[in-house]
């Protein structure tokens, strides 16, 4: 058991403000390449074409906010809420340099058009939402877009008014002559403004002058939709003549149809077709399809349909002999990653060695609303979508690709997304696909009408599409001064490129950086570092889920730097903090999470014996730094219960510090929900889980306390969405070990390994 | 044909007398504040008020309902708790997606209507049926905490 000192030299945070130039290459990297499509154009170019500032397409402000005649702002954005607060994020940016009152500040969601809403962080060439890019991505386009548009305000006032425009004040989207008593609201300027020639470099604030980016008193601006029920999800929409269908999907991957029978099916009122729904390669399987007047009706009739499947040829694995099958993968030597020094060598003539091994299992995203999408095929030979939609043009794409038409011919209509975690960003845009074509097939079948395809809880669950499952081997010696004289890491995992357009660009001799993520870039001093991986092949389909490889990299990386400290006979902070000197914002948040959770004071004991530790944890995501204590309650039966985790976060000038408090919380919660509970699993090709009955969820009796800090910082903004979730799954079982001497290696935890 | 009765309005709705209150809100009367999540009543993204009392909508056929009164998030306003509740949920910006919101209020509106100044406990007890994936738990406890007072 690890025992904290009673006194610990606790050090002070400070201002960091390190050159960061670079850091769209080195922080978003990655997610630049899994989101750059080939469709559009040599995805290496683009790639070489990603520095520290991507070039800003020349869009008008037009593009980015409108101002109505009554005065009311409404900022277009070109990212998809789905509970992130990006909608808040990006007007705040444009309200901030226009100078709007927030109050009268809505925002609505840019159609799919790239040429407007390319995401610079992705380099500019697609438009969607991901890598916890937001911020970086719109940070200067949207404050410039603000900008230009209050200087066009202020000419049109000034020239009417026949007053110098630098005499002319804006505030709360009140303009103003203060000598001559005169003052109109943005709507009376709006027109003239519009006709004026945009400005190409308007002066931007400096921080001090900031009314908006960084004030708590900015809120949300999607809660009273969201409070009230009029928030629309593509659940929610109701078109006129529109059909609803339901998928009876192959049960196993790799089944066929081989016959069905509807016509029990049929019988049922509201019924109007029943049809086979092809499977597409490597994209998803087979299944058979009900259209109906309306959901329930669908879902009932689903169940009605007997179907054959052909089973010959369908993948009968399991999560257990996967995981043996990774082992065995994982003893022999794997793509190379990095290799600094000769870190086996090093281990070999080293003090003392620290062996263990993780492992994590596959996970649905189980967001709250069930994936959907709404398609009306239209004359031009394109459609039209309603969704909550991620991944604008890589979608868009790929169904006019399908459709045979041109991408603008594929009118996306954008609406909230009932979560994502990103699910609704799909790499094969495989439910976008499969919607459009069974409005297709309902097309055929004489019904040319809107159709929304429907998810039911149990599709969500074992429909596919998760994150993948995964085995690290990590290895390393320490000297007598219980320095890292050497560090071995071996992954394996299935690449969520592989089989996808991405492939070609993401894996580089047979690594691919969303696996090693985290790992690749380890931060702490050791001498010799050596990363190598395999990708392993299965028919499970994978995909990114809250935080990618981080989510399991960020736990075995941060869960084996706990067991070094204890085999070195240190305590986990101060073990981190003397490992990273060259690393200033790790420590700064390592610092900061220490000072707030008084590590340097003891944990209070639990009631009758119950078994109480903390275990601490920092890495960086997705541009981000955080560190989490996390404190624990061990039940006699093994349960755990976390009781409150202490949260500290830089991620470069805080925009809206509410909404990343906010992030932390939910991120916590979301990694957590899946340290507690979460596994899908295999058994004979089938998926064991359904609902949330046996996937379960973390509910709010099992909601730590959180307290968040923030980072003071004047760096660029990096991302939130993600960053939080990596972290608190290493805290967690730190926590258990301190707690109870036990290492917590495979999650989730099972709780018959901690009964007292 | 089924009638309701709801949010104080008498509804002629073409369903059958097995389909889920949930859908027939939704799908057929077009009040889609109330959400599909799960249709087994694990999650309570369809909570809505009969009679007064917070329940799964999704598994509730609309022939167990017929006569009562039922409550929706598009009417919860409609008094002083309901009212005071999206109030603090305003307030202290707990939605992220908000796909489950309607029926996290729901049911915090059900809660507070027989238990005046909830303790944490009352609380777990009270919403540990509504699944949020977004985790907004630490604020939904904060807001029902402020609404409570608000009323006080």
């Amino acid at each position: 058991m690890t025992k904290h000192r009673k006194t610990l030299p606790l050090h002070t945070v400070q201002l960091v403000n390190e050159s960061r130039r670079g850091f769209m290459k080195a922080g978003a990297g990655l997610a630049l390449g899994i989101y750059l499509s080939p469709l559009l154009g040599d995805a290496a170019d683009v790639l070489a074409q990603a520095p520290a500032a991507p070039p800003m397409p020349k869009v008008p402000p037009s593009a980015f906010l409108r101002i109505a005649a009554d005065g009311g702002v409404t900022v277009i954005s070109k990212h998809l809420e789905m509970g992130q607060g990006t909608f808040t994020g990006l007007a705040t940016l444009i309200a901030e340099e226009l100078d709007a009152d927030w109050s009268r500040v809505s925002v609505e969601g840019a159609p799919a058009d790239v040429s407007k809403y390319g995401n610079l962080a992705f380099g500019g060439a697609v438009q969607g939402t991901g890598g916890s890019t937001a911020m970086a991505g719109a940070w200067q386009q949207m404050r410039m877009a603000g900008a230009a548009a209050r200087a066009m305000l202020v000419a049109a006032a000034a020239e009417q008014w026949q007053v110098p425009a630098k005499d002319i004040t804006v505030s709360s989207g009140t303009i103003a002559h203060k000598a001559s008593n005169r003052s109109a609201h943005f709507g009376e300027f709006a027109e003239a403004a519009a006709k004026l020639p945009v400005p190409e470099n308007p002066t931007l604030k400096t921080p001090d002058q900031y009314v908006l980016i960084g004030k708590d008193s900015v809120r949300r601006r999607d809660s009273a939709a969201k409070v009230n029920g009029s928030a629309q999800f593509t659940q929610d929409v109701h078109l006129p003549g529109m059909l609803v269908a339901v998928i009876a999907r192959a049960p196993r991957y790799g089944a066929k149809v081989a016959s069905f029978d509807d016509s029990a099916a049929r019988a049922i009122p509201g019924v109007v077709a029943a049809f086979a729904v092809p499977g597409k390669d490597k994209t998803y399987e087979d299944g058979v399809a009900v259209l109906a007047k309306d959901t329930w009706t669908a879902l009932k009739a689903r169940k009605a349909l007997k179907i054959e499947w052909d089973e010959s040829r369908a993948w009968r694995g399991s999560s257990d002999s996967l995981l043996a099958d990774y082992r065995k993968l994982a003893a022999t030597p794997g793509a190379v990653a990095v290799s600094r020094g000769n870190a086996a060598a090093a281990i070999e003539g080293a003090a003392k060695t620290v062996d263990a091994e993780y492992s994590v299992p596959y996970l649905a995203h189980a967001s709250m609303e069930p994936l959907n999408c709404v398609v009306q095929l239209t004359a031009n030979g394109g459609c039209e979508i309603w969704n909550g939609e991620q991944f604008h043009t890589p979608d868009q794409g790929a169904v006019a690709a399908q459709l045979g038409a041109t991408p603008d011919k594929v009118l996306i209509h954008q609406l909230y997304a009932g979560g994502s975690f990103g699910r609704r960003a799909n790499p094969k845009s495989e439910y976008i696909l499969q919607a459009v074509q069974v409005a297709q097939l309902a097309a055929k079948a004489g019904h040319n009408v809107p159709v929304k395809t429907v998810w039911s809880r149990e599709d969500d669950t074992a429909g596919g599409y998760y994150r993948p499952l995964a085995l690290h081997v990590a290895r390393a010696g320490l000297d007598a001064q219980g320095n890292i004289v050497g560090w071995t890491h071996r992954i394996v995992g299935q690449s969520i490129a592989k089989g996808s357009p991405f492939e070609a660009m993401m894996i580089k001799d047979g690594v691919d950086e969303s696996l090693i993520e985290g790992i690749s870039d380890l931060p702490y001093d050791a001498a010799a570092l050596h990363v190598d991986l395999h990708i392993a092949d299965n028919p499970v389909t994978t995909q990114w889920w809250r935080s990618v490889g981080h989510t399991h990299t960020g736990f075995a990386a941060e869960a084996f730097v706990d067991e070094l400290a204890a085999a070195a006979g240190k305590d986990p902070y101060v073990f981190r903090r003397e490992r990273l000197d060259k690393h200033p914002r790790e420590r700064g948040v390592l610092d900061l999470v220490a000072q707030k959770a008084g590590w340097d004071k003891p944990l209070a004991k639990g009631k009758d014996g119950e078994r109480r530790g903390r275990g601490i944890a920092v890495h960086k995501s997705f541009g981000s730094y955080v560190a989490q204590v996390a404190e624990v309650t061990v039940h006699k039966d093994g349960s755990v219960k976390v009781d409150r985790v202490v949260c500290a976060v830089d991620c470069g000038i805080a925009i809206n510090p509410d909404v990343i408090r906010a992030q932390m919380e939910g991120g916590i919660g979301y990694g957590l929900s899946a340290a507690l509970h979460g596994a899908i699993t295999f058994k004979d090709g089938l998926v064991q889980q359904s609902n949330f009955h046996d996937y379960k969820q973390l509910r709010i009796h099992e909601m730590p306390k959180i307290d968040v800090f923030i980072v003071p910082s004047e760096e660029k903004p990096t991302g939130v969405g993600e960053p939080g979730t990596a972290v608190i799954a290493p805290a967690f079982v730190n926590a258990i070990a301190n707690a109870t001497g036990t290492r917590v290696r495979q999650l989730p935890l099972d709780p018959a390994s901690l009964r007292a | 044909m089924t009638t309701l009765h709801v949010n104080g309005k008498t509804l002629t709705l073409d369903v059958p007398d097995d389909t889920p209150l949930l859908w027939a809100l939704r799908d057929a009367a077009h009040l889609t504040g109330t959400k599909y999540g799960c249709g087994i009543a694990a999650c309570g993204a369809c909570t809505v008020h009969v009679d007064g009392q917070a329940v799964r909508s999704c598994v509730l056929p609309v022939s167990a309902v017929a006569g009562k009164q039922i409550t929706t998030i598009e009417a919860v306003d409609g008094d002083a708790v309901g009212k005071a509740v999206q109030e603090a949920w305003r307030k202290l910006d707990v939605v992220q997606c908000g796909y489950c919101q309607s029926g996290q209020i729901m049911s915090a509106v059900g809660l507070l209507k027989v238990v005046k100044q909830p303790t944490d406990e009352d609380i777990d007890r009270a919403m540990a049926g509504n699944v949020c994936r977004c985790a907004t738990y630490v604020r939904i406890r904060a807001a029902i905490h402020d609404a409570a007072a608000s009323l006080a």
